[in-house]
């Protein structure tokens, strides 16, 4: 079932690459547009020459990629693009997937996560996900958030307490939820399930949250609290987030990326992406004239 | 806009209907035979509990020769005046047909068969003397007659009132024969079954060459034996009590008897009784058949062993099967790749589903009891051998056995439930950073515990009517024990049993008296589809409260 997958040192390319942090302006001449970033934050996350096929097929081609620190960048690109599966590169959650080959690295803080002996249980502790549906388990609220925690063996009743109150104010379920957490993660609606497995999610306190179409499968309202949410857990996390709604990626991201049929066309700043694509496939697509 | 003039047949066929018709009656088909075949099985199981009146008739042969009958109406058929004719019956010469019913005239220590068809014109109009009494013996059936008095001692009481005096004895012989029984069965059951553990210990030492540990065994072992000879004395005085009263009886064509007291189970007159003493009757005769052992070679008596052996077998089964076929389960879906080797385990265990009982019978009895059971006394009862522990039928076996029979089910069934199980879920624990064990046993066992309970329910529906296995790994026909007691370790797996569709069987096919045994067929029959159906019910009913619990998977 494991996926057979190829490490490349990539770090030979560029000597910066080493270093842990680092401004973004330095390196980003191994990306597509050098000077979108001029200057800001460090570096959380670097793609470098990945690639990726299940079985024969290439889906991703060489993408190479930095993503800042405590920042939002969107993944933007019409379907089967291969936006989700770069996003679900950064978990290894693609080796769930029979037959898919990854070539090049992923470099969290400077580590291989593709290095052999990465333990990706650990990895997927450091990096949380959240999916296009909403898929608390079937357990109680209370439950629900204190998972991943009980996985990590804290059996504490207090420690939990205070882990999953937080992990819920965080999220912004909190005063919804008070009263009845212990009751079925199942009766909340769609909104509120997907502000409980962010709550899930950021329980655990990874460094980087992978956020997949988390609004896609929601109503209008419930959108814009998945979006004010991601505004303020940017204070504290590195934010992915792939999205089909390019009006939601220019609302809350700061970066963003355009992928087309696997390829990373243009990545830079939202405002400068939006308003001045250097790229014509990416003014072509913001403009809506494929897609 | 001209309509269509008239449906034609091919018009009603595309329309649909036939489908419904056809299927509705299907349903309906299958609804009527089931609950028909209940029907019979209730109507004549159940009656046989009613205290029927008690008639007398004359039965006037072709011969001339005249018979007074006493007994019960139990079943009435319709045949040929020929066939009547040709065994020697009288009839009218212009009749055809003749209606013949069997009389249940007991007494069979006087008779020759305690059940008669008579042709109806031989009998006079029946009536029904209110003095006519039925006593339900422990030996001999029941006794059909009159009472004429009481002894002790063997001498006849004078003057006494007899039914007044009578109820009193009843009591004492009851209440004596439950003492009895409890010395008997529990007491002395108890200090015999602590000799022969310390007779092994000696053995094991004698072999081992120990006197002093065996001089050590001879002190519990006196006090024992004293124990034992106490109890003998006690049960040898009552027993010599309870032999004190007899009841005069006397037949309708005026044979007279002496009952013992302590054969007597019941008695009733049926012709005095009112509907209420009739409805205690028949309640108090029904809990006797749930609750109480068989008497005179199953015919008499209850099935409660048989019930018993029934649950307590099913129950076995079901923590065995549960975690073979589960685990099975997990691997075959989670661990296993896909690939020719799994599909063929895959087909091999469908196929296994498809095999016949008794082939796992042979089966159980060659691998589990032979082998299995022969090498388990080898290695830990060596010191009990040539007499075998395991190495013989018994219920670990039969359990094991239908488990075999029936882990294709819970296998399938959990294995569906696995697959049934939405990936997002899977995923959301992975990303969490739980490993594949962690998310299996927090999440997707879990949930899939209402497709292990589903297979379950098939399973215990299957194997609490599979008879033909059983009868070659540890059923029998009638258990001196049940295989749950007081005695250490009270659970006693190698222990032989009784089993209600081996009862079934048994008194149907296997007894000695044919028409006695016919209704307890149907009760016993009653009685195993009742069982089978509360045991599937209550799982139906765990499963449904987990569906509830765990109602994602339906989102």
């Amino acid at each position: 079932m494991q996926p057979t997958t190829k490490h490349e040192p990539g770090a030979a390319r560029d000597p910066a690459s080493n270093t842990n942090t680092m401004t973004l302006g330095v390196d980003l001449r191994a990306i597509h547009s050098p000077d979108a970033i001029s200057s800001g934050p460090a570096e959380c996350l670097r793609v470098e020459n990945l690639s990726l096929y299940y079985g024969e097929t290439r889906a991703l081609h060489d993408i190479q990629l930095v993503i800042p620190e405590r920042c939002v960048t969107a993944f933007i690109g019409p379907s089967g693009c291969g936006k989700s599966t770069l996003l679900r590169c950064f978990n290894r959650m693609n080796e769930l997937i029979q037959g898919v080959r990854i070539e090049g690295s992923i470099k969290l803080r400077g580590e291989n996560i593709y290095d052999p002996t990465v333990n990706v249980a650990n990895l997927r502790r450091r990096v949380g996900m959240v999916f296009q549906k909403p898929n608390p388990f079937p357990k109680s609220i209370y439950e629900n958030v204190a998972y991943g925690l009980r996985i990590q063996g804290i059996k504490n009743r207090r420690v939990l307490d205070r882990a999953v109150e937080r992990a819920l104010r965080d999220a912004a379920l909190w005063d919804e939820v008070r009263d009845r957490i212990h009751e079925s993660a199942l009766g909340l609606s769609g909104g509120q399930q997907q502000r409980l497995v962010i709550a899930r999610a950021i329980a655990i306190e990874p460094e980087v949250l992978l956020l997949d179409e988390p609004a896609s499968a929601l109503d209008p309202l419930s959108t814009l609290k998945i979006e004010e949410l991601v505004y303020e857990l940017k204070q504290n996390y590195t934010i992915v987030i792939v999205t089909h709604n390019m009006q939601q990626a220019a609302r809350v991201s700061d970066y963003t990326a355009f992928m087309y049929l696997g390829d990373l066309i243009e990545f830079g700043e939202t405002k400068h992406l939006f308003t001045k694509p250097k790229q014509k496939r990416t003014e072509d697509y913001i403009t809506g004239r494929y897609g | 806009m001209t309509p269509n003039p008239r449906p034609s047949f091919t018009h009603w066929l595309k329309s649909g209907n036939p489908w419904v018709w056809m299927t509705a009656g299907a349903v309906s088909l299958s609804l009527v035979m089931v609950f028909g075949l209940l029907l019979i099985i209730a109507i004549n199981g159940l009656a046989h509990f009613w205290p029927a009146r008690v008639a007398k008739v004359v039965q006037e042969r072709a011969d001339g020769t005249h018979e007074t009958l006493l007994g019960e109406f139990v079943d009435a058929e319709t045949v040929t005046a020929a066939r009547v004719r040709d065994s020697g019956g009288r009839v009218p010469p212009d009749a055809t047909v003749v209606k013949r019913l069997l009389l249940k005239v007991g007494n069979r220590d006087l008779g020759d068969s305690d059940f008669r068809w008579v042709p109806e014109p031989e009998i006079t109009t029946p009536d029904y003397p209110a003095e006519a009494v039925v006593i339900e013996r422990s030996e001999w059936g029941n006794f059909y007659g009159f009472i004429t008095g009481l002894s002790e001692h063997g001498k006849a009481l004078d003057g006494a009132n007899v039914w007044a005096e009578l109820a009193p004895r009843l009591q004492r012989g009851h209440d004596l024969r439950e003492q009895i029984a409890h010395i008997e069965k529990r007491e002395i059951g108890s200090v015999n079954y602590q000799l022969e553990q310390l007779r092994l210990r000696e053995r094991v030492l004698g072999k081992a060459g120990d006197t002093a540990g065996q001089q050590a065994l001879l002190a519990p072992r006196a006090v024992l034996e004293a124990r034992f000879a106490a109890l003998s004395d006690t049960l040898a005085g009552l027993n010599s009590e309870i032999k004190r009263d007899g009841l005069l009886v006397t037949t309708v064509t005026g044979v007279e008897r002496t009952i013992p007291i302590e054969k007597i189970v019941r008695l009733y007159r049926p012709n005095q009784m009112r509907w209420r003493e009739k409805i205690a009757h028949y309640c108090v005769k029904l809990g006797e058949f749930v609750s109480d052992e068989p008497r005179e070679a199953n015919t008499e008596g209850g099935v409660f062993p048989a019930i018993f052996g029934t649950v307590l077998m099913v129950m076995v089964m079901s923590v065995l099967v549960t975690p073979f076929g589960v685990i099975a389960a997990v691997y075959l879906r989670e661990y296993a790749k896909p690939g020719p080797i799994t599909s063929a385990i895959r087909i091999a265990v469908n196929n296994l589903a498809g095999v016949p009982s008794v082939v796992y019978g042979v089966f159980g009895f060659g691998f589990f009891v032979y082998f299995l059971g022969g090498n388990i006394d080898r290695l830990f009862f060596a010191d009990k051998l040539p007499a075998p522990t395991f190495g013989t039928p018994g219920l670990l076996w039969s359990a094991l056995t239908l488990a075999l029979l029936t882990v294709p089910v819970v296998i399938v069934a959990t294995e569906e439930g696995l697959a049934r199980i939405p990936r997002a879920i899977r995923e959301g624990s992975l990303a969490l950073g739980a490993t594949k064990a962690e998310t299996l046993w927090r999440t997707v066992l879990p949930m899939a515990t209402p497709a292990m309970m589903t297979g379950l329910i098939l399973a215990v529906a299957r194997a609490a009517g599979e008879v033909a296995p059983l009868m070659m790994v540890g059923v029998v026909k009638l258990a001196p024990s049940l295989p749950l007691d007081g005695d250490f370790p009270y659970l006693h797996l190698d222990r032989k049993f009784m089993h209600l569709g081996f009862h079934i069987f048994d008194v149907g096919f296997q007894s000695p008296n044919v028409e006695a045994a016919r209704p307890l067929v149907y009760a016993t029959a009653l009685l195993l589809v009742v069982i089978i159906m509360s045991l599937n019910l209550a799982a139906i009913q765990i499963r449904n409260r987990l569906r509830e619990k765990y109602n994602a998977a339906d989102h």
